[in-house]
């Protein structure tokens, strides 16, 4: 299974904010067991989609350099269901980064209509308040989360 | 800007109400962070970045909930500060109320120094 949960950044703002889409897709496993009488993305995936691109907003602002694990999920309230055929905007703006977390306010939309909110924190872990020590190389960023926002840090190099 | 004590402390109790989920009437100047109300260690940075919000303050690292204590051998020795380590957890923690702690001074029982008033005494001291 591939863990992508956000299809493509619309926008990039290194640092400030970024917006991505999710295409809700009835060839997707899960939703015809979630549930088979009316398949509905499940709520867990939009956090994990403002996770992703909280998270990879966030991981630039080192240059990918140390590990980004949601750490906490401060706030997650939905007043609707995303279903296949709808269009998920997942648009996330850093509200705090320090050595050791971060912090990311989210708003979720369907079809352009807002339908949710989260608030998410992330450990930075190789500086980890538990003193755990994890493995050397980067297992969170991998080269295919940074294909996706390479187009729009090329523009910034002059 | 100044403000009076009970000004802060009811910016304190919605700042933990927001980060730790728990009701108001929960947030007592004498409930402790740990035990009473649930905290663990990612949600004092989240404390760390909502107070620094609401008050308009800057946390340094370690100066609200001080690090690097415990695991230094020279504060810790079989399981209860030493002399030094007393005096050093006096010393970054002026906010802190270290009577009973002192008496017996068990590393498990550190938990217990950070108290909601512990950070009223904080920011108090930050914002006057």
């Amino acid at each position: 299974m591939r863990w992508f949960w956000i299809d493509r950044f619309t926008e990039f703002v290194p640092g400030r904010r970024a917006t991505a889409v999710k295409n809700v897709s009835l060839a997707e496993e899960h939703v015809h067991d979630h549930w088979q009488a009316y398949p509905v993305h499940p709520a867990s995936l939009m956090i994990e989609g403002v996770a992703q691109t909280g998270g990879i907003l966030v991981g630039q602002v080192r240059d990918f350099a140390e590990k980004v694990v949601l750490a906490k999920i401060a706030k997650a309230e939905f007043d609707d269901v995303a279903v296949p055929g709808d269009q998920l905007t997942y648009k996330v703006e850093i509200t705090n980064v320090s050595e050791q977390a971060a912090s990311v306010a989210g708003s979720v939309l369907k079809n352009d209509q807002p339908i949710g909110k989260v608030e998410l924190m992330f450990s930075h872990v190789d500086h980890n308040l538990a003193g755990v020590k994890f493995p050397e190389e980067n297992f969170v960023f991998t080269g295919r989360f940074q294909r996706m926002i390479e187009p729009f840090l090329e523009s910034d190099d002059a | 800007m100044p403000m009076t004590e009970d000004e802060v402390f009811e910016k304190v109790k919605e700042t933990l109400v927001d980060a730790l989920g728990v009701d108001d009437d929960e947030v007592s100047a004498d409930a402790t962070l740990t035990g009473d109300l649930g905290a663990e260690s990612i949600d004092f940075l989240d404390i760390v970045f909502r107070l620094e919000k609401a008050f308009d303050i800057k946390i340094p690292r370690g100066e609200l909930f001080p690090d690097n204590i415990l695991n230094n051998p020279e504060f810790v020795q079989d399981g209860r500060l030493t002399e030094t380590g007393l005096a050093q957890l006096k010393e970054r923690m002026p906010h802190a109320d270290l009577s009973e702690f002192e008496q017996d001074p068990d590393v498990n029982k550190m938990a217990e120094l950070f108290k909601v008033q512990t950070i009223v005494n904080y920011v108090m001291a930050k914002v006057n």
